[in-house]
């Protein structure tokens, strides 16, 4: 058995006096692809969000690519701490979040050059590599404003992966796009999956995707997982009552 | 009569009708000055003396919006900051500078300053006192940089979380999320409103002349108060004062305008021309 990836343990956060989640564990392993899936408002973008301390968890521990974090104040090694899981953690928006000052170009190698100390050279060769994979080799120049949403999202995915993270985690990745631009994220996503084998954890309502490129699965209910395991099972043959509920609701 | 005077109206075209008010209301200006003692001689031989004082008003106004923004910066970082030290600090000099007159200020930086020094230590009192020129600058910038604190948090804020929450996914640092991905965007939003506050600067650099200055020094408006005053033409001195500060802030008025319009392109999607082979016209997509 692997070291797992991603490892959250009794992960708790809440917001003032409501609590969104409720102590959660799991065991993201190498390769996996773990697609989070439940109601809005249930708890599973703050999940991710909590992960790579975008959100600081009430309480409870992260462990990504081997380094441990647990919530408290900013001191310099705390916030050490949490760059390294970041990096570690590439993280896709659902609204993108591309720089609309940089080029496409620009926004891949923003990071490896700033935050790695990479040569520029080395970066712009990777990153063209990353923007031919994602299928936008022609657009590296243009603005991301000249994009259109399912475009940017490639990018974003491009951008991500330049910093040569060890679990890609989306949040909503294909929510905010036209129906007829989801397609080519979601294909992408899969390609990433299927032929380079990268660590992801996806939130997302496409069961689509996730019957088809999903290792596991896991419902999020009011704060807890309460259920998971592979899609087969999962989405075939749910136990809970809840998951039920919501997958004939969705499917 | 009025139908044929409105037909005869509707004839010319509105910007020719609006400069024909202008030269009207010159032409009445002029004529009322015909009618008071105004000396045209006298202003003419003066003109040049008070012109001299053009490079220094803008000397003045250049290195204190330097200063200003560098205050603006630091300010807006500080009160957007977490740290109670860097809030406290910044929160401090804007509520003093800006709820001060400007004059007050100045007076306090130039004759009020030396006096902080203990009377054992004349070398610090020495440093302590200022030029007209030096404590004008320093009271424009330290001035100016409170309000322009705001139009800089504003212009940070302008940028939107999710660039940040982008910035910071990436393991960028604060400092790397400022320089590379928050300013450059927040410029544009602080470029304009920051013409504007030079160009009040302009106008407000005048208050210096009340602390008097070596006549090496002396901007616009100190000068046509020396001559205007020694020879009692106030009127002659200051119309040409007046008329400086007027030119000077047309002309950056229309710097301002253009640049405000270079930096809404790039961002607006329009249609663009490009020079790449095989391309001619490229329509953007709507986001």
């Amino acid at each position: 058995m692997t070291e797992p990836v991603v490892r959250v343990s009794q992960l708790r956060k809440s917001f003032g006096d409501h609590e969104v989640l409720k102590g959660i564990d799991l065991d993201v392993t190498r390769g996996e692809v773990v697609v989070i899936f439940g109601r809005s408002g249930s708890g599973k973008s703050t999940l991710l969000r909590c992960i790579n301390f975008l959100e600081e968890p009430t309480s409870g521990t992260i462990e990504v690519g081997g380094v441990r974090l647990e919530p408290g104040p900013r001191t310099h090694r705390q916030r050490e701490a949490i760059r390294s899981v970041r990096i570690k953690a590439g993280m896709v928006f659902q609204d993108f979040n591309l720089f609309p000052h940089l080029t496409v170009l620009e926004n891949l190698i923003e990071a490896p050059v700033t935050v790695k100390g990479q040569d520029r050279d080395h970066a712009v060769e990777v990153a063209v590599e990353l923007l031919a994979q994602v299928g936008l080799a022609d657009k590296r120049d243009e603005h991301p404003i000249r994009l259109s949403g399912g475009q940017k999202q490639r990018v974003a995915i491009a951008r991500a992966l330049a910093m040569e993270p060890e679990v890609m985690m989306f949040d909503e990745p294909t929510s905010a796009l036209d129906p007829e631009l989801i397609s080519e994220v979601l294909s992408v996503m899969k390609s990433l999956a299927t032929e380079t084998q990268m660590t992801m954890m996806v939130v997302t309502h496409e069961m689509g995707f996730a019957r088809e490129v999903a290792t596991t699965m896991a419902f999020v209910h009011e704060g807890n997982i309460v259920e998971q395991g592979p899609p087969t099972s999962v989405i075939a043959d749910p136990q809970h009552a809840q998951t039920k509920r919501f997958l004939e609701a969705v499917l | 009569m009025r139908e044929r005077l409105e037909q005869w109206s509707a004839g010319i075209p509105f910007k020719v009708k609006l400069g024909m008010v202008w030269v009207v209301i010159a032409l009445i200006v002029v004529f009322l000055f015909s009618l008071a003692d105004f000396d045209v001689d006298w202003m003419l031989d003066h003109l040049w003396f008070i012109t001299q004082g053009l490079p220094w008003t803008i000397i003045i106004c250049g290195l204190a919006i330097i200063l200003a923004v560098t205050l603006a910066l630091f300010g807006a970082l500080g009160r957007l900051s977490n740290s109670a030290v860097a809030q406290g600090i910044t929160g401090f000099y804007t509520s003093f500078f800006r709820g001060t007159p400007l004059i007050v200020q100045m007076f306090l930086i130039f004759l009020a300053l030396p006096q902080l020094a203990p009377p054992n230590l004349p070398g610090l009192r020495d440093s302590l006192t200022l030029t007209a020129l030096q404590a004008g600058v320093i009271a424009l910038g330290l001035n100016y940089g409170a309000y322009m604190t705001e139009i800089f948090r504003a212009g940070i804020q302008s940028v939107g979380h999710g660039q940040v929450e982008a910035a910071e996914a990436l393991g960028m640092t604060y400092r790397q999320r400022m320089r590379r991905i928050v300013l450059p965007q927040a410029i544009r939003v602080i470029i304009p409103p920051t013409g504007n506050e030079f160009i009040a600067m302009l106008k407000d650099s005048a208050l210096i002349s009340l602390l008097g200055s070596v006549i090496a020094q002396m901007e616009i408006f100190r000068r046509a108060q020396l001559v205007g005053r020694a020879d009692f033409r106030p009127l002659e001195a200051f119309v040409v004062a007046a008329a400086l500060y007027w030119l000077l802030t047309t002309i950056f008025q229309v710097f301002q305008m253009r640049l405000e319009r270079r930096l809404s392109t790039g961002y607006v999607r329009t249609l663009r021309v490009t020079t790449q082979p095989g391309v001619e016209l490229v329509e953007s997509e709507p986001a």
